[in-house]
């Protein structure tokens, strides 16, 4: 296959050869930059919280005064340990994907913002919410008894606490984080134990690599550790146990008011709050399979078209020996270098759009990989498109050479 | 002559209807998709009190103590207790208000106690904000400062408690304490809830307003981002480093702006010099539309729907180009014949254009269809701000206008080509 006459006949239409280009172009900017997108969406939506989801739900209850504190968790908490199939009930102030309830910056010294660490969540226990989340220890110690200390304001003042992975090797790049002193304002915390993965409550909100900055603090009931429960039940209980939960929290302490809104199973909490997530994957798709439609009709309208002006010049090559094979190649190859220009185009504009994203959303640059993922997608499509238009071209019989107009 | 035009033009499109169902539908998916997000974003940053939104003026002060003030960072939003009621007592502004978003436990006459939203404010808040009334009044600045026992409600509430009934005068039960209402509201949302965007943008309004002074009294929840230095046994108290509070000024003439700028400078001056702090202290007030677009209102991935839609109708158009190219170039032979006897490049040109926009207005029938559908599937997210969406009639002539104007413009480069076709060589190639 020769592929001179192919760049001489373009050349005569430059500026509709141009056009398809730069819808290529723009496709594969596009393209590149929403599949980009979906797999950032996608990792968030896969956000490892670190603990064991499917067995936990969360039950939370409000409106008493905080002097009525310490009655209102010994009574929920016998209550609803008492409830059939609980396996445990336990204290906490948040959890992955709730509302967030105790997030503040910490330092590497004391009082100031010198030495600032980051913006960590505070998780709060009681004894037994360590193992009832499910956490995996990888090094350090487990709470013990007299690690629980009252939380006078929102966190106690001077606590035994363990971080995340995460956190603990960005704070303390290459050291074990055992023993480690870090502070907030006056506030102080010794690093106890290290555990694999723990989300903090709003992971979406912060850098991803900030979304495991959890700091589990063993906190005595009271104070700011009331009111919020964390139930622990065999998978296929969980939904059963919390309706039972909410049912019996009039009779347990008629007194509070039940926070319906946020007294959910660990699954749903998931799912609620990676339900947008979910929509922008799905509208990022649809957009993206309706501009591959569009541009594939493009290239049939515009190759139809040629088709139809070069009805003579196809029957002349085809009167003159030229197979039916080679007509269909001939339009393969011109589409093939068409869209060839368009992509070598789409990929700076690839880049100069993930720039532009990246100036106003928080997202890393496109990987490499991307590029030639979507150069394939947009071949497969041209070639694709090309087909019906090409066929037709190929059955232009010979005669048509002999006939004018 | 125009309609002369428009009839040539739906001839030509009625003799190639496949090509003319591939121009509309991809002018009418542009336009659709194009006008859905751009609605969208129209909705959530628009002025949610446009009357006034010149005049109110959020105050921001920075009076950090140096151990913890930076520079270069931003000015805190809220402001502690100790400033926002210095600032309320010199009354500098025509109408001044602080106030805390909370939640409040309220035991009615019979059923179950509800968890209520509440706004804990001072007297100017319902005259600031413009706030409608069905029965009674809000609350005057005696009673701000007598801590008296009094609660506006809204008009859902009052159709929940009392069955839409005047219930001024009547009591709400909050823990032990008992809180005559004195004012019911009319219906009244404002979208975003600019004067406090920290507990949820959209939505409904709060249920009960409460005087601050009250509520602190009550030691009624508050809620909302509180952010604390030193050392704090009562995040509440008077004196506490804690920055908790909103404020809210109306200045209605540029005088004032100027003299209230001026006011709050010196007031910084004042601090310094007690000894608060030694940096020279920052001073922010922004009104409401430049306070929305610091907070950044509209959620990140409007925007970003908003540009993936503007880029898909690009492709689109560039796609309507090229298809109208196609179109024009295959009519060279009968433009030829029309140049020949006599019409001008120009009268090519303008039935060119007129075709091009036929296309354009059909497909911008057919985009405003598809935008409405689209519209239909947001309202259906669970976004807080679903059921704000609607399409008003700006969007609605905005989208003829961009489905012509599109078109139109796809159709500038095909119309100028067709309109050089040079008339001899066509003629005779035919």
């Amino acid at each position: 296959m020769q592929i001179q006459p192919i760049v001489a006949a373009l050349r005569r239409h430059r500026l509709a050869t141009l056009l398809i280009a730069m819808e290529i172009a723009l496709a594969c900017a596009v393209l590149c930059n929403a599949f980009f997108l979906v797999a950032q969406r996608m990792e968030m939506i896969h956000t490892n919280s670190g603990i064991d989801e499917r067995s936990l739900a969360v039950l939370s209850v409000n409106g008493f005064e905080p002097s009525q504190a310490a009655d209102v968790n010994a009574r929920m908490l016998a209550g609803l340990q008492a409830i059939p199939g609980v396996q445990s009930a336990t204290l906490i102030n948040q959890v992955p994907f709730g509302p967030q309830r105790a997030a503040a910056g910490v330092t590497h010294d004391p009082g100031g913002y010198k030495k600032l660490i980051g913006v960590v969540d505070f998780v709060l226990g009681g004894p037994g919410t360590f193992k009832a989340l499910g956490l995996k220890l990888v090094e350090g110690r487990l709470p013990q008894a007299d690690d629980y200390q009252p939380a006078v304001s929102f966190v106690p003042n001077d606590a035994q606490v363990l971080v995340t992975r995460a956190l603990a090797e960005h704070a303390w790049p290459g050291e074990s984080p055992l023993g480690k002193d870090f502070w907030c304002d006056k506030f102080h915390f010794r690093v106890i134990g290290v555990v694999d993965h723990f989300a903090r409550a709003q992971p979406h909100q912060y850098d991803m690599a900030q979304a495991e900055w959890t700091v589990f603090t063993p906190t005595a009931p009271g104070g700011s550790l009331s009111g919020t429960y964390l139930l622990r039940a065999r998978p296929q209980d969980v939904q059963r146990v919390l309706r039972d939960a909410k049912a019996a929290v009039a009779k347990i302490a008629p007194d509070v008011v039940l926070d319906q809104e946020d007294s959910k199973t660990l699954g749903d909490l998931r799912t609620d709050y990676f339900e947008t997530d979910r929509i922008m994957i799905g509208l990022l798709l649809g957009v993206v399979v309706l501009m591959l439609g569009v541009t594939a009709l493009g290239i049939v309208g515009l190759t139809s078209f040629w088709v139809g002006q070069r009805r003579r010049t196809i029957g002349v090559r085809r009167a003159l020996g030229a197979t039916r094979g080679d007509i269909l190649r001939y339009f393969q190859t011109e589409n093939l270098l068409i869209v060839t220009i368009g992509i070598t185009l789409g990929m700076l504009l690839a880049y100069l759009l993930n720039a532009v994203l990246m100036k106003f959303y928080e997202l890393p640059h496109l990987p490499l990989y991307y590029l030639p993922i979507g150069a394939l997608a947009l071949w497969g499509l041209g070639q694709l498109a090309v087909l019906g238009p090409a066929l037709r071209a190929s059955h232009v019989p010979p005669v048509v050479a002999t006939r004018s107009v | 002559m125009i309609s002369y035009y428009l009839d040539l033009a739906l001839r030509s499109l009625k003799r190639n209807k496949v090509l003319t169902a591939l121009m509309v539908l991809a002018i009418a998916v542009g336009i659709g998709t194009s006008m859905t997000t751009l609605t969208v974003m129209h909705v959530l940053s628009g002025d949610p009190i446009p009357q006034k939104s010149a005049d109110l003026f959020r105050v921001g002060l920075n009076v950090f103590p140096d151990d913890n003030f930076r520079p270069g960072d931003k000015v805190p939003d809220n402001l502690t207790r100790r400033d926002a009621e210095a600032l309320l007592r010199d009354a500098r502004a025509d109408r001044q208000a602080m106030m805390s978003a909370g939640t409040m436990v309220v035991t009615p006459a019979q059923g179950d106690p509800l968890s209520l939203e509440a706004r804990y404010t001072t007297a100017d808040f319902f005259a600031m904000f413009a706030v409608p009334f069905r029965f009674g009044h809000g609350w005057d600045r005696g009673d701000d400062g007598h801590h008296a026992r009094v609660a506006v409600i809204s008009a859902a509430l009052n159709d929940q408690l009392f069955g839409g009934r005047d219930s001024t005068g009547s009591m709400l039960q909050v823990g032990g304490q008992s809180l005559r209402i004195v004012g019911v509201l009319d219906d009244w949302s404002m979208n975003p809830r600019f004067y406090d965007l920290s507990n949820g943008r959209f939505g409904d309004s709060e249920q009960v307003f409460v005087p601050l002074a009250t509520a602190l009294d009550l030691h009624l929840a508050t809620s909302g981002t509180m952010n604390c230095w030193g050392n704090v046994p009562d995040e509440h108290a008077a004196d506490a480093p804690c920055l908790w509070l909103q404020y809210w000024a109306e200045l209605d003439a540029p005088s004032t702006r100027r003299a209230y700028r001026q006011y709050l400078q010196n007031y910084m001056a004042q601090q310094r010099q007690a000894g608060r702090f030694t940096h020279p202290g920052q001073i922010r007030l922004l009104d409401v539309m430049q306070w929305l677009d610091a907070k950044g209102v509209v959620p990140s991935d409007v925007r970003l729907q908003v540009w993936l839609a503007l880029g898909f109708l690009g492709i689109c158009l560039l796609n309507t180009v090229g298809l109208l190219l196609a179109k024009f170039l295959r009519r060279s032979g009968e433009i030829s014949v029309r140049r020949a006897l006599g019409a001008s490049r120009r009268a090519i040109f303008m039935q060119c254009l007129v075709e091009a926009g036929v296309v354009g207005l059909a497909g911008g029938v057919c985009g405003l269809a598809l935008a409405g559908l689209g519209l239909v599937l947001v309202r259906h997210q669970p976004t807080d701000y679903a059921g704000l969406i609607r399409m008003d009639p700006s969007m609605l002539l905005a989208t003829f206008v961009l489905a012509l104007l599109s078109s139109l413009l796809a159709g500038l480069l095909p119309a100028w080509r067709a309109m050089h076709v040079a008339p001899a060589v066509a003629l005779k190639s035919n």
